[in-house]
């Protein structure tokens, strides 16, 4: 086994524990540093893949903004510091079948994906910025679906401000 | 390699030949190497803190017409080593209840976020701990983590004075990296690279220069990140009882102290090298030590500033700060991207035109004082719309009055 198998399997096995250990602690809080962890794992993953902005988008945006909002949810819910709120809630039989079909439906994708036997560790080429950027605004690479999403995006943004504005005159 | 000319260097290739000598495989005897070096690093900066702690108490203490620490050693010049000693001697209390985790992870990550970022500045042309191509934004993300440490030691401390400090503070900091994030983009986009060692050698006219906004509002809203005066909300002493690191003492308390100095030096570092031309300076390129130390006359210069507006200016209120950042600060950074996108498709550098640099500096400079004009008008007519219908009478007569930003929500 070469270097990069030992930490891509070390790092694996982190990132799933802590993926397992979010949605079985009983404190909230916990969850979601484990969350976090969690997520550096998979920018780790993305580092040892050479692609070094997509680790960098991961932090950013992930542990940054994401699990920060998630931190703050939690830190606004009731009884959050208390150990007895119950782990499952009645849709759990629901959310079983649910979880295990979507599982199903993956792996059969991926079984016909041809890059998930790979066994090269990276295109040197993958983390390079300037290919990507490129890409995105080219109008035969993605530029359809990038303005799409952000016109997804800036709706999402007028919807914020729309719900959370004073009306003139204001309602009490 | 002679060793003058470039002393790093020079060690690193006499060491790794040293180890590869005594029969390490290449492969380890650079991980080794590595790993010396972060750890050298990391230290430099831990002991630059003791300087930085004297230099800044000093200064504050000249402002404010005393004398500073001028008891232990010349100048006081040993006082933060006694501190340190007496930090270091003190008790950890840990209070009842708190969350034992989250508590003790909140200040290490504090530092560690801080010390992070040290891994991607170029210190000279060949001295870069890890050269990435994407490290603006690895700046941006790490400084992500501060926060997490922010709100872990407010969490943990279970303390309801250090919980809201905590959310006061993130508010803080999330609202402030808008505009600096935003402002970021502007060197990105002149150079044309996320590499911090590209952008300074791309900077043959130093961006302070081409983009005076941009590093206007980089400046205030890396200030505001720090978390210092006038933008020191998170720790105000006369309202606060001390922000989130309340339940925090001896060396956890340390930590945080060292956060916050080493945090302030770090902006200014980051500063000099977006907008100030980090190590650029006559000779740079040929003796790269040269360039270490123009790199830290710049970022003392723009750290000296820094202190002065500590120490000059009150502190905003909390309804003005956010004001500031959301309606000031981040439509400016979003014009000055737009306007520097366009003139630099317009007038792309080079040998283009006839005195081509000197046609695009003054374009440059001419656009952003237009977009101050603009912002100033736009100020101008918002106060007076503001005045007219808050205080109708007074602005009838022609008087202004003093304070014009009620807090609408509260009132």
């Amino acid at each position: 086994m070469s270097a990069a198998q030992v930490l891509f399997i070390l790092v694996s096995t982190v990132t799933l524990f802590s993926a397992v250990m979010v949605v079985s602690v009983r404190r909230m809080m916990h969850a979601a540093l484990w969350l976090i962890v969690s997520l550096l794992g998979v920018a780790v993953l993305f580092v040892l893949l050479q692609a070094g902005f997509f680790a960098m988008v991961q932090v950013l945006i992930y542990i940054g903004a994401i699990s920060i909002l998630i931190i703050f949810a939690v830190m606004l819910t009731r009884q959050v510091m208390s150990e007895k709120i119950p782990q499952l809630n009645r849709g759990w039989v629901a959310g079983l079948v649910a979880a295990g079909g979507l599982m199903i439906i993956l792996a059969f994708v991926f079984r016909d994906f041809p890059g998930s036997l790979a066994t090269t560790m990276g295109d040197p080429s993958a983390g390079d910025v300037v290919t990507l950027g490129k890409a995105l605004a080219d109008p035969n690479g993605f530029a359809i679906p990038f303005e799409l999403a952000s016109i997804l995006l800036v709706a999402a943004l007028i919807g914020t401000i729309y719900i959370a504005m004073e009306r003139k005159g204001g309602e009490q | 390699m002679d060793f003058w000319t470039d002393p790093y260097l020079f060690l690193v290739n006499w060491l790794h030949g040293l180890l590869v000598g005594w029969g390490l495989p290449d492969a380890i005897a650079s991980f080794i190497l590595m790993f010396a070096g972060a750890f050298v690093l990391a230290m430099g900066a831990m002991l630059f803190v003791l300087g930085l702690i004297w230099f800044e108490r000093k200064l504050v203490g000249r402002f404010q017409d005393r004398f500073g620490p001028n008891r232990v050693g010349p100048w006081g010049i040993i006082q933060p080593l006694a501190d340190m000693l007496k930090i270091f001697t003190k008790e950890h209390i840990t209070p009842a209840g708190v969350d034992p985790l989250p508590y003790n992870l909140g200040p290490v990550l504090a530092v560690a976020a801080v010390l992070a970022i040290w891994a991607v500045l170029p210190f000279t042309i060949s001295l870069v701990g890890a050269d990435l191509d994407v490290s603006v934004l690895y700046v941006v993300a790490i400084g992500g983590l501060g926060e997490i440490a922010v709100v872990l030691s407010g969490w943990g401390s279970n303390n309801k004075y250090a919980l809201l400090a905590a959310f006061r503070s993130v508010a803080q900091l999330l609202s402030y990296e808008v505009p600096l994030v935003i402002a970021l983009l502007v060197p990105v986009m002149l150079s044309g690279s996320l590499s911090l060692n590209q952008i300074v050698r791309e900077q043959g006219v130093w961006y302070i220069v081409l983009a005076p906004v941009a590093a206007f509002i980089f400046f205030i809203a890396s200030i505001a990140e720090v978390g210092r005066s006038p933008f020191d909300l998170t720790e105000a002493e006369s309202e606060l009882v001390a922000g989130f690191n309340i339940e925090y003492s001896g060396l956890k308390f340390g930590m945080f102290y060292v956060a916050d100095f080493l945090h302030a030096f770090t902006i200014s570092l980051l500063f000099a090298v977006l907008f100030l031309g980090g190590w650029r300076g006559p000779y740079a390129e040929q003796y790269p030590l040269l360039g270490l130390v123009y790199f830290m006359l710049k970022a003392g210069a723009v750290y000296f500033i820094n202190i002065w507006m500590r120490a000059s200016f009150p502190r905003f209120r909390i309804d003005q700060m956010m004001g500031i950042s959301w309606k000031l600060l981040t439509p400016l950074a979003i014009g000055a991207v737009i306007l520097t996108a366009v003139i630099d498709k317009l007038l792309p550098g080079g040998e283009l035109l006839p005195y081509g640099d000197y046609v695009r500096v003054g374009v440059m400079l001419g656009a952003n004082l237009v977009l101050v004009v603009i912002a100033g008008a736009l100020m101008a007519l918002q106060k007076r719309k503001h005045m007219l219908q808050e205080f109708p009478i007074a602005a009838s007569k022609g008087f202004t009055v003093r304070d014009v930003s009620v807090n609408r929500g509260t009132k």
